[in-house]
């Protein structure tokens, strides 16, 4: 099996350690880091995500992989920077002003930062003003916000006006997802999109800003 | 604080009837049987019977069964027997509160998972269900579960074993419709074990034998129940009172006639030959006095076939019961409502042999489709009955140390450990997804989801490891059978 290929399914099993060597036997072979970063990490994250959807695996199989793809990512990130290419995209993430329910943003960012993007996580109770000023001051491609109460729910609606006065909507995009939040609402408010789980939510956004 | 972490939790489990009231029923069940006696339409059984001491009255095919006669049969009745795969493979320990899923048995029709409308199976819809059953995780044996009617009706006892041990390992439940097809079907089983002896040893199958309430049993079913003795093949006695109606309209009265005709079955069975392996059996039903009708998934029902478990397990005899199935027409709502509540009472009963699931409409109609439903509904059940044990939980500081660390357990190395154990997760029938999900994956209904389960699952089945040299001797038999009976061919099937 050739490395890339080794690569991809020491990740399906969630193999932080063997990740770790195989990557630097892939760098010792001269491959470039986005070739490994492709054909490896992704790859085998593309077919932990397929597998999850098929209900062939479940979401601790998922998170093992994730850390696994984090570690990847770690190691290889100082030599993108070398080369000039960026993650997958950033992306600011946080649960929105007056809600302090994270467990289910805590994922998302997990599976996030597994799927190969940088994610700056705000954490809870985050102001719409916060969300927009760090995805500008970042270059972020989208924000993701998250509720559990449906009194907090509105705060997300200020936060897509926030970026449309800005003009901004249309550049940086706006996810949603959270108990009480639903497709109907994200279309309501004018939200780009809705993660109705964290899998799922990863592949909204990858969908977003068309790295799928 | 405690340190104790060998702290066990006792099986859940349902108790109806007191001691003292047991052993009142059976003494007023031998009291009948003393008094009344027993109708039993076979003159050996009863030249059998009178050589053992009972009184018999020729004219009315009626025997008196005294205290004597039924404690000796009492005492040689097996207090627990093993079923064995077509592979000789132990698969069933039927004895304490070990509890064993079983299909419904006997059904005239099918509900056709395409148009959800009823018809006369066939061949291979018999086939279906056979495969399924194999890959069926929570359903350990076979049954018959109904007959084929593209076979002479002469061999559709025998022709449904033949398919079922040609398709599928795992043991059956079944039974012969006349005296001439026991015959073929022990010889059916003698080709998969190799000698009457090994059949003896490693039981393959179960026969039900059913006396006909009140107190009465037919020739053909007591002849079964003799014939299977002889063979060592186990017998379970499927007693039928009918509450209101040819029983007594209170559940202890129906209990005490229950008791009766299954304490009848046994004498017969021991008499026969001491040590044949049974099973209390049953399918009593309350009546319905408004449609006629022996609903199954009558509460009353459920509640009689628990407790005369409870009077099987006080005799030290391993129990069975038709509980886990409904009267609905249709997969919907009563149908899952009757089934999950009669399969979680008989387990947590610890009815050792469940017959039922697939079945529908008053044990007369097959679905495949109930089947993967009824599939999951054994599954959580068999978890309820692990009841809650602790696991590596004590002392707790640690573990709540590391899901403040870690933010969450969801890839600890405790979590990994337990989870499959711990948590029952169904198969795609149940759905759990969030609603997005669920549209977002067709929107199905619960029939939609049964019939796409069906025909992945039967896309897994894997062919029977019995040999092939096997196969064809069971087909030799069956032939030989069919033209017997005048068919000179069998219908086609793809082994």
């Amino acid at each position: 099996m050739d490395l890339l290929k080794q690569i991809a399914m020491a990740l399906q099993c969630g193999d932080s350690d063997g990740i770790g060597e195989l990557l630097q036997q892939a760098l010792d072979n001269k491959l470039a880091p986005k070739e490994i970063l492709d054909r490896g990490l992704i790859a085998g994250m593309n077919v932990v995500g397929d597998r999850y959807k098929k209900h062939e695996i479940f979401l601790p199989e998922v998170l093992l992989a994730a850390k696994a793809m984090h570690m990847g990512m770690e190691k290889l990130k100082p030599l993108f920077l070398k080369d000039e290419v960026v993650a997958r995209g950033r992306i600011v993430i946080g649960t929105v002003q007056g809600d302090i329910h994270d467990i289910g943003k805590n994922l998302v960012a997990i599976m996030l930062s597994g799927a190969g993007f940088e994610v700056i996580d705000l954490g809870k109770d985050v102001p719409p003003k916060k969300f927009i000023e760090t995805a500008i001051e970042h270059n972020a491609k989208v924000i993701g916000m998250s509720a559990l109460l449906t009194t907090t729910m509105p705060i997300m609606k200020k936060v897509v006006e926030g970026l449309k006065e800005k003009g901004l909507d249309g550049k940086i995009r706006t996810v949603i997802g959270g108990a009480p939040v639903s497709n109907e609402f994200a279309a309501q408010i004018g939200a780009d999109g809705y993660g109705y789980d964290s899998v799922q939510a990863v592949d909204c956004i990858r969908k977003l800003i068309s790295l799928s | 604080m405690p340190t104790n972490d060998n702290l066990v939790n006792p099986r859940p489990f349902l108790r109806f009837l007191s001691d003292a009231m047991i052993e009142r029923i059976i003494t007023e069940a031998r009291d009948i049987l003393s008094k009344l006696g027993i109708e039993i339409h076979n003159q050996d059984i009863l030249a059998n019977l009178q050589g053992h001491g009972a009184k018999v009255d020729k004219s009315e095919n009626r025997v008196f069964l005294t205290d004597a006669i039924i404690d000796a049969a009492l005492k040689t009745t097996p207090g627990s027997f093993k079923l064995y795969d077509v592979l000789g493979n132990e698969t069933h320990d039927l004895s304490g509160y070990n509890v064993y899923f079983t299909p419904g048995s006997a059904a005239l029709n099918l509900l056709d998972g395409k148009t959800q409308q009823i018809r006369k199976p066939v061949t291979a819809d018999y086939v279906n269900y056979a495969k399924l059953v194999s890959v069926l995780q929570n359903i350990e044996s076979q049954s018959t579960a109904f007959i084929p009617c593209d076979v002479h009706e002469l061999i559709s006892d025998s022709y449904r074993l033949y398919l079922s041990l040609l398709y599928c390992e795992k043991p059956v439940v079944t039974g012969a419709f006349t005296i001439e097809a026991f015959n073929v079907m022990r010889d059916l089983q003698i080709a998969v074990r190799g000698s009457a002896e090994e059949l003896a040893d490693k039981p393959l199958t179960i026969f039900s034998c059913c006396p006909t309430s009140p107190l009465k049993w037919s020739d053909v079913t007591s002849q079964n129940v003799v014939d299977c003795a002889r063979c060592s093949i186990p017998v379970e006695f499927i007693s039928m009172p009918l509450s209101g109606f040819m029983a007594p309209v209170t559940l202890v009265g129906t209990l005490v006639q229950h008791t009766a005709e299954t304490l009848s079955g046994i004498v017969i069975s021991q008499l026969t030959n001491p040590g044949a392996p049974v099973l209390y059996g049953g399918s009593p039903a309350v009546f319905d006095i408004r449609y006629e009708t022996t609903p199954m998934g009558a509460i009353g029902t459920q509640m009689i076939d628990c407790a005369y478990n409870e009077i099987g397990k006080y005799l030290h005899i391993p129990t069975q019961a038709y509980i886990s199935l409904s009267d609905a027409k249709q997969l919907d709502a009563q149908a899952g409502l009757e089934s999950s509540m009669g399969a979680t009472l008989a387990a947590l009963a610890g009815i050792n042999s469940i017959s039922g699931p697939g079945m529908l409409d008053f044990e007369s109609c097959q679905s495949l489709e109930k089947l993967v439903l009824d599939n999951e509904i054994c599954g959580m059940t068999l978890r309820l009955i692990k009841g809650i044990q602790p696991k590596e939980d004590f002392p707790a500081l640690p573990r709540f140390e590391e899901l403040l660390r870690e933010k969450h357990l969801l890839i600890s190395e405790h979590t990994r450990k337990y989870l499959a154990e711990e948590m029952c997760l169904p198969g795609k029938v149940i759905d759990r997804a969030n609603r997005t999900r669920w549209q977002e994956e067709g929107g199905l209904t619960l029939v939609e989801r049964a019939r796409t389960e069906v025909d992945e699952l039967l896309g897994k089945y894997e062919p029977s490891r019995l040999p092939d040299k096997v196969k064809k001797e069971l087909t030799g038999i069956m032939l030989k059978e069919a033209r017997r009976c005048g068919m000179e061919k069998l219908p086609e099937i793809l082994i």
